[in-house]
C-alpha cells in the first residue's frame, strides 16, 4: 500500500480516458489478476501454516494452535540472534552503500563523457547475479590462493579467515552486499543530483557561500526524497537477504549470519518445520511493512519541503 | 565547481581510481582466473603474467572434467541452457500478459486495476520465501518443479510487476488523443492498441523486457526452492558446481564468467533504461 502511495505520488499525472467497453479493462487485465491468485493461494497458506503445528516429518500431529509458534519465539535466544543479525546486516549494508553512493555520485555529479562512462561501468556489479558476487568474492577470499586473503597477509594479516571466521563473518558478507549495491544508490542519487534546479547552485556560487554550506543546506535537502526512495528499496531488500548469506555461508560459521529467510529455509528443508518457518516469514514481513511505513511518511514530507524550497 | 583547485583534481582523480578498483577489480580477477591452470591459481604469490589456457571453458563445454580422482560430469551447460530457456520464457509470456495489462491500467479508471497494480507490487516487496515454501508443496505434489512452465509462472513474480510499472507510465505518457483520432478514422481499439499505443510505448517495452531478463537471469532462490536439479538455472547450478567440484577453481572461476556474461552484456546494452527500472519507475533517469 505504501509503496503504491510512493510511485504514485511521483508518477506524472497520467491522463485518463474516458471509459468506452465496460468488460475490456478486465479482460485485459485478466491474466494480471490470475498471477495475484497466484500470489495470494500460497502467501494465505503460509499465514495459516503459521498458527498451525505442521511438521513434514510428521504429518499427523498435524492441527491449529493459535499463536503458540509465535508464542515460542518469545523465549527462543535463536529468534533473538536471528533479529538482531537481521537488524545489523540492514543497518550496517544500508548506511555504508548510501554513504558511499552519495560520495561517488557526487564525485560523477558533472555529465561529462568520461564521468558518464565510469557510472555506466559502476553498475556491472549491481547486474551480476548476488549468488554469483559471493561465489566471485569466496574465491577471492579462499584461505589458500585467495588474493584478498594474500594482499591482507602483505599487511601482517596472515591468519585473516574471512567469512569463515565468526569475529569477521558479517564484515566480509556486508563487503559483498556493498560491492553489489552501491551502485544502486549511486545511479539513483545521480539521477537525482542531476535533475536539481540549477538556481539555488548559481546564486549560492555569485554569493560565495562556502561548499560545505551549500552541501548541507542546498544539495541534501533537495536530494532527501531521492536518498529516501534508494535507502527504502536497499532496506527492503537488506533485511530479506538472502542470496549472498546463502551462498556465501548458508547462515553460519554457527548462527553468526543466521538472517530471517535463510533460518526460515533451514527451519523448511532442514527440520521440516513448516509452521515455525511460516510464524518466521509472517514476522519479516510484518516488520518490513512498518519499515516502509515509517520511510513512506518521511518520504511524503520531505518531498512536500523540498517542493516549497524549489 | 567550474574551477576546481589542483588539490581538488587530484583528490577526484585517486578517490575515482579507487572506486573503480574496489568495484572492478573482482570481475577482472575472476576473469584471469578462469584462463589459468590450477597450479597457476595456486601459485604464491599470485603473478599477473602467465600463460592463458583455454582449458577451464573446454571442461565446462564438453561437460567432462578430468581430475586425478577421475572423471567428473558437469551439467553446467544444460543449466546454461535452462537459464536461457526459463527466463526468455518468462520475460515472453510477461510481456504478452503484462503489456496489454499495462495499458489498461493506464488508459481506464477501474478498481480492480489499481488493486491488481498494487498487490503485485507489495509483494514485490514482500518476503520471496512467503509465497515460494508453500508454494514448494504444491509444486511437488503437482510435479511442476520439474517442468519448465512451472519455473516460467513464478517467475512472472518478477518480470510481472517490472513490465507493468514501466510499461504503465509509458503509456501515460502518450496522450490519448492520438488513439482517439486514430479510432474516429474508423479503426477499432485493437488497431490502436497495436498500431499507435505499442509502437510508441515501444522504447519503454523493450527497457522493461531487458530488465526483466537480467532480474529472472540473476535470480537464485526461485529456482533454488522449487526446480528440480534437472530444471536449475545458472545460479543455483554454479553454487552446486562449487560443492562438487570441490576444487577446480580454475573451471569455477570459467562457470562464474559464463554466468555473468549474458546479464553485464544486456546491462551495458539497455543502460540508458536502468534508473527508470530499477526503481520501478519511482526516479525517472
Amino acid at each position: 500500500m505504501s509503496m503504491l502511495q510512493l510511485l504514485q505520488a511521483n508518477a506524472p499525472a497520467g491522463r485518463k480516458a474516458r471509459p468506452r467497453g465496460r468488460a475490456l479493462p478486465y479482460l485485459l487485465s485478466l491474466p494480471a489478476l490470475l498471477v495475484c491468485v497466484a500470489i495470494i493461494v500460497p502467501f494465505v497458506a503460509a499465514a495459516v501454516y503459521s498458527l498451525q503445528r505442521y511438521r513434514l516429518n510428521l504429518p499427523f500431529l498435524r492441527g491449529f494452535i493459535g499463536v503458540q509458534n509465535y508464542v515460542d519465539f518469545l523465549t527462543d535466544p535463536a529468534f533473538w540472534n536471528t533479529l538482531r543479525i537481521s537488524l545489523v546486516y540492514t543497518a550496517l549494508t544500508v548506511v555504508l552503500e548510501l554513504l558511499l553512493g552519495l560520495a561517488i555520485a557526487l564525485l560523477l555529479r558533472r555529465p561529462t563523457r568520461f564521468h558518464n562512462a565510469v557510472s555506466i561501468v559502476l553498475l556491472l556489479p549491481l547486474m551480476t547475479a548476488p549468488a554469483i558476487a559471493a561465489l566471485m568474492w569466496k574465491l577471492m577470499t579462499n584461505p589458500g590462493f585467495g588474493i584478498l586473503s594474500y594482499l591482507v597477509g602483505l599487511f601482517g594479516l596472515t591468519d585473516f579467515k574471512w567469512a569463515s571466521d565468526p569475529s569477521t563473518a558479517l564484515f566480509t558478507v556486508v563487503l559483498v552486499d556493498v560491492w553489489v549495491y552501491t551502485p544502486f544508490i549511486m545511479i539513483l542519487l545521480l539521477a537525482g543530483l542531476r535533475s536539481l534546479p540549477r538556481q539555488p547552485f548559481e546564486a549560492a556560487a555569485l554569493d560565495g557561500v562556502p561548499a560545505t554550506f551549500v552541501f548541507f543546506r542546498i544539495t541534501l535537502p533537495m536530494l532527501a526524497p531521492y536518498i529516501i526512495t534508494a535507502s527504502l528499496f536497499r532496506l527492503l531488500d537488506s533485511i530479506q537477504q538472502f542470496d549472498i548469506i546463502y551462498a556465501m555461508t548458508q547462515g553460519g560459521p554457527g548462527d553468526r549470519l543466521m538472517v530471517f529467510q535463510v533460518q526460515a529455509y533451514l527451519e523448511f528443508f532442514q527440520y521440516t518445520n513448516v509452521g515455525r518457518s511460516a510464524a518466521l516469514l509472517m514476522i519479516l514481513w510484518v516488520i518490513t511493512n512498518i519499515l516502509s511505513n515509517i520511510f513512506i511518511k518521511n518520504w511524503l514530507r520531505l518531498r512536500a519541503r523540498a517542493h516549497s524550497q524549489a | 565547481m567550474e574551477h576546481e583547485s589542483l588539490a581538488g583534481r587530484i583528490f577526484r582523480g585517486v578517490a575515482l581510481t579507487l572506486i573503480l578498483v574496489f568495484f572492478m577489480f573482482p570481475i577482472a580477477w575472476i576473469l584471469l582466473m578462469s584462463f589459468q591452470t590450477n597450479e597457476q591459481i595456486l601459485r604464491i604469490p599470485p603473478r599477473l603474467l602467465f600463460e592463458p589456457t583455454l582449458a577451464n571453458y573446454e571442461a565446462l563445454i564438453s561437460g567432462q572434467l578430468h581430475t586425478a580422482a577421475g572423471n567428473l560430469e558437469i551439467t553446467f551447460m544444460h543449466n546454461l541452457w535452462n537459464s536461457l530457456v526459463l527466463s526468455s520464457g518468462a520475460v515472453a509470456l510477461a510481456l504478452l500478459l503484462g503489456v496489454p495489462a499495462a495499458y489498461a491500467f493506464a488508459r481506464f479508471k477501474f478498481r480492480l486495476g489499481e488493486t491488481i497494480a498494487f498487490t503485485l507490487l507489495s509483494f514485490r516487496f514482500a518476503p520471496p520465501l512467503l509465497v515460494l515454501l508453500p508454494l514448494s508443496l504444491y509444486y511437488q505434489e503437482l510435479g511442476l518443479n520439474d517442468t519448465y512452465f512451472g519455473i516460467i509462472w513464478v517467475y512472472q513474480l518478477i518480470a510481472l510487476p517490472l513490465i507493468l510499472w514501466i510499461v504503465r507510465g509509458y503509456f501515460e505518457d502518450i496522450s490519448p488523443d492520438i488513439e482517439h483520432a486514430y479510432r474516429l478514422a474508423g479503426h477499432s481499439w485493437r488497431e490502436a492498441f497495436t498500431r499507435i499505443a505499442v509502437p510508441l510505448a515501444g522504447p519503454g517495452i523493450a527497457a522493461a523486457g531487458l530488465l526483466s531478463f537480467i532480474f529472472c537471469w540473476n535470480n537464485f532462490v526461485f529456482a533454488l526452492i522449487l526446480a528440480s536439479a534437472d530444471k536449475q538455472p545458472v545460479t543455483v547450478g554454479a553454487l552446486a558446481f562449487v560443492t562438487a567440484s570441490g576444487i577446480q577453481y580454475g573451471q569455477i572461476a570459467a562457470a562464474i564468467v559464463l554466468s555473468v556474461t549474458p546479464t553485464l552484456l544486456l546491462a551495458l546494452y539497455a543502460q540508458r533504461y536502468l534508473v527508470e527500472g530499477l526503481s520501478l519507475g519511482a526516479v525517472k533517469g
